[in-house]
This record gives C-alpha cells, structure tokens and sequence, in this order.
C-alpha cells in the first residue's frame, strides 16, 4: 500500500476541514431558505394577512414617508449626539463619588448611591414625563421651558446612573496589583486612580458602554411623548394623516439602520478584547 | 551604619499571624536575602517595609525614623523605599518610559524633558535603550522585570526591596535580571530581597535570614547559613531546595 499525498501543500486534516466547511455551508443554506419559503407560502395563507399587508406594509405609504422620516431621524441623532457626552462625563462624577473613603466627603458618597438607585429603578419613560412636563410646569421663560432640555436632562440622568454602575465595574476589575505597584512608588491616591486604574478601567467598558449608547439611540424616541417631532412622533402624525400603520414600520426600519451596525460593532469589540485578554 | 531596623514587627490577616514578632538590622549598602518556605512571611514583611500593608505593632525605623507610626503619610516614606514586585506590575497601558516617568513626573513635578537625560541613562545602563517606546507585552518577561526595576530606581530611592522578582521568568531570562541587582550592589545599594535563588544569595548577599513562621529563626553570613545551618528547621529547608 502506498500512502499518497493527499493534494500537493495540503495536510489531510486541511483538506478534511475544507471539507466539512463545505458540507456546512451547503447545509446552512438549505435550512435557510426551508424556513424562509416555508414563511412566504403560510403567512400570506392567514385570513387577516391581506389587510395587515395593506395598512402595515404598503408601498405607496412606504415611500411617500421615508424621506421625511429620515429627515425626523436626525433629530433623534442630533439628541443622542448632545446626550452622550454629557452622559460620559456625568456618570463618571458618579461613579468617582461612589467610591470617596474622605469622611468629610462621605455626603457625596451617600448622594451617588441614591442617586444611582433611584434612577435604575425608575422606569425611563416615567423620568422623562416626570421632568419633561414638571420642570417646565415651574413656570420658566423661554427658553427654559423647552422639552428638548428637559427630555434631555431626563435621558441623562437616567443613563448615566447605568453608566456609572458600569465604569465603577470596569474599575473594580482592574487589579489589585495596580494599585499597589502606583503606591509603592510614593503615587497619592487620586493620581494612582487618575493616571493608573482609570485609563484602563475607562478602555476595558468601551464595548458595555456601546451596549447602552444603542439603548440610549432607541430610548430618544421616549421624548416624543412630551412633543420634540422626533421620528416616533411624525411616523404617529402620518399614521393619523394617512390612516395607515405603514410609516412605524418604516421608523422601525430607520432605527435598525442605526443599531444593527453599532451592535455588530460592540459585538466585535468585544470578542477582540476577549482574544486580547485570553 | 544601620540603615533600617525593625523591631517586634507583627501583622496578621484576621486571625492567624503572618509575621510575628520579627527583628531585622539591614546596614547601608548591604543586600539582604531572605529565605523560607512560601508563607512564610517573606512578602509581607517586604510589603509592610514599604507600608503597603500597616503593621499590627512594633516599629520599623528608616534611618533612625520611625516611619511605621499609623498617624503618618506613608506617601513620602514609599518614596523612599522602592519595591519591585514577582509580577512585574508594569502599568499595560503606558510605554515603558511612561512607565518610568509617570512617579517623578507627578510626585517631584518634573518635566518628561528635564527627567529623559536620568531616565534613558537608566535604560542604557540596563540593556534596554531600545525598548523605552515599548509597552509591557511587546517586551519579554526579563525585559519587563527590568523595566520594573528602573521604574522604581527612578524615584531615586534610599532602600530597594524585591520580592521574589524572578520567579515568574523563565529560567533562560533570570539571569538579566539577577545581572542588575550585582550591579546595583556594585553601586553600593542597600536592598532587601526575597528569593528562591539559593545560588545567587549565596553569591551576592552580605546576610540571609530564614523565615519560619513569620519570624526569623536563624540569620547570618551566607557561608554560615548555607554552609553550617544551626537549626533543625533551617537544615531540612535547604536540604530541600538545595
């Protein structure tokens, strides 16, 4: 018996691997297309499908809207893109405060973890009316009396308390030995945290942050309860206008153009900093 | 000249006693090694010299000054005592002039560019003028330890203690880095050393101390120590490792 070589500068276990890529991509495109045939044949089949076509997926509503609702969208971007920062920044205050040991400063301290509290345990949606029709109600001059600053302030307040909750986890996962080789070197406390934990604290949240940077982008739409024409509120006023459900689906669809990337994104970093840590 | 004396120094970590009622005399210029079983208390003890860890009681002078007061900053006195760590403890996020610069720069507020000449001078003398732009993991374990080194050099301490700072290398790097401490010995640096290298600290240090139990039990030159061990304890030790 001879032992051939199995094809010229391929190892078998090589070729065994092309193999079974093949076999699977074969088998996962099958399944696919199973399930997806098996959907266009039987949805159509149910008894309401033609009238939840019409009002849900119709055309003609489709792009009379979209442009328009693409146009709402940038408000929806502009608003994440002032927030986020400022979220940024805010929870990080929080989250330094959070773990003060000066007694003096304990009332910081005791501040941070109410706030903290309070704020991921109130329902975001209920801040924001709360907010963005008290404070108004206060009775201030223009501009004061704008919804976008308080349903704004209300998005900041809520996130960055779940922000802070995770910067405060990334400096906890920095290890102790930090620390210690800062302070062995004569470092004070604050230029140890400064210089030293939070660099590294700051880059190992990066992809939760991401997470909640996406929630943020969905939970703008929260503001056109108390009246910014945001896309959620327009696609409402072309529901109305139209008597068609057509322009939610179409906002629905701009808002994934946005958050599938991003997610995709987070997810990436992630992995990339689960292959740098192994 | 004595340097550091520590006096019936005792921690414990809740119940149980780490070092115990310990006694120590380091003079100026020698390198002391101290030797023992892990648990021992060799760590500890170097990390409650740097007052890393506070001492339950006794006391622990530094040129006749009592630095182990509870009441005292212990900011100033950790700048005079340097400590280099088994795990190198490099900060990852910084190139390795960073790392040597980042201590004086914020603590003597000097400037990257009044501190570069003393620093690359640090470098070269060590081996490594070509790696001050390099982070930690771009650098080999020996590098690291010695970038460590100077880090903790750069704060131009009085005293240097290492804690068992080639046992995470490779046997092929420990070598470059046993290498720096003969040279600082050479230079007439006071240094306390925990360590495994039987060899080495029967080479280079001027006393070694066995610790058993979180105290010394038997304590003298090397050629003593090594060649004529006085305590049951301290012959079934080195009739282990040796």
């Amino acid at each position: 018996m001879t032992l051939a070589p199995a094809a010229p500068g391929k190892t078998r276990r090589e070729l065994h691997e092309t193999r079974a890529r093949r076999r699977g991509i074969v088998i996962a495109s099958l399944s696919t297309l199973l399930v997806i045939g098996a959907i266009v044949v039987l949805v159509p089949l149910a008894p309401g499908w033609e009238a939840v076509q019409e009002s849900f997926f119709n055309g003609e509503v489709f792009l009379r809207t979209f442009p328009k609702l693409v146009q709402a969208f940038l408000l929806d971007v502009a608003i994440f893109a002032w927030c986020a920062p400022l979220i940024a920044v805010w929870a990080l205050v929080i989250a330094l405060c959070r773990d003060v040991r000066n007694p003096a400063l304990y009332p910081l301290r005791l501040f941070a973890i109410l706030y903290t509290d309070i704020f991921r345990g109130v329902p975001v949606v209920l801040v924001v009316y709360l907010i963005g029709f008290g404070v108004p109600g206060l009775g201030l001059p223009r501009p004061w009396n704008s919804p976008y600053i308080w349903g704004s302030l209300a998005l900041i307040l809520t996130y960055s308390a779940y922000v802070a909750e995770i910067y405060r986890s990334g400096i906890e996962s920095i290890h102790a030995s930090q620390r210690a080789a800062a302070l062995s070197l004569g470092m004070s406390k604050s230029d140890t945290m400064r210089f030293v934990i939070l660099p590294q604290a700051l880059r190992r949240v990066v992809p939760a942050n991401m997470n909640m940077f996406i929630a943020l982008q969905k939970d703008v739409a929260l503001l056109s309860f108390i009246g910014p024409v945001e896309v959620l509120r327009q696609a409402g006023v072309f529901k109305s206008l139209l008597a068609n459900f057509t322009p939610y689906v179409v906002a629905a669809i701009i808002f994934l153009c946005v958050t599938i990337p991003a997610t995709r994104y987070a997810d990436y970093l992630i992995a990339k900093q689960n292959r740098a840590r192994s | 000249m004595t340097h550091l004396v520590l006096r019936n120094v005792q921690k414990s970590f809740g119940n149980k006693p780490v070092i115990d009622g310990l006694d120590l005399e380091v003079n100026e210029g020698d390198m002391v090694c101290l030797i023992g079983a892990s648990g021992s208390g060799k760590s500890t003890l170097l990390r409650c010299i740097n007052l890393l860890e506070p001492i339950d009681d006794g006391f622990i002078e530094l040129d006749g000054q009592d630095i182990s007061d509870p009441e005292r900053d212990p900011q100033p006195v950790r700048q005079r005592i340097g400590l280099v760590f088994q795990s190198f403890n490099l900060f990852p996020h910084m190139t390795a002039e960073e790392n040597v610069m980042l201590a004086p720069r914020r603590i003597k507020r000097l400037s990257r560019d009044q501190l570069r000449p003393d620093i690359a001078g640090l470098f070269d003398r060590f081996g490594l003028s070509e790696h001050m732009q390099h982070y930690p993991d771009q650098l080999s374990g020996g590098q690291q330890q010695r970038v460590a080194i100077i880090r903790a050099l750069a704060m131009r301490p009085e005293i240097m203690l290492f804690d068992e700072i080639t046992s995470a290398l490779d046997p092929e790097l420990v070598g470059e880095v046993l290498d720096v401490l003969r040279q600082l010995k050479a230079q007439g640096m006071t240094m306390v050393m925990a360590t495994h290298e039987m060899g080495f600290a029967r080479e280079v240090a001027d006393k070694v101390c066995f610790l058993s139990d979180g105290r010394i039990l038997e304590q003298g030159p090397p050629e003593q120590l090594f060649g004529a061990p006085q305590q049951a304890r301290t012959q079934a030790f080195l009739s282990a490792v040796l």
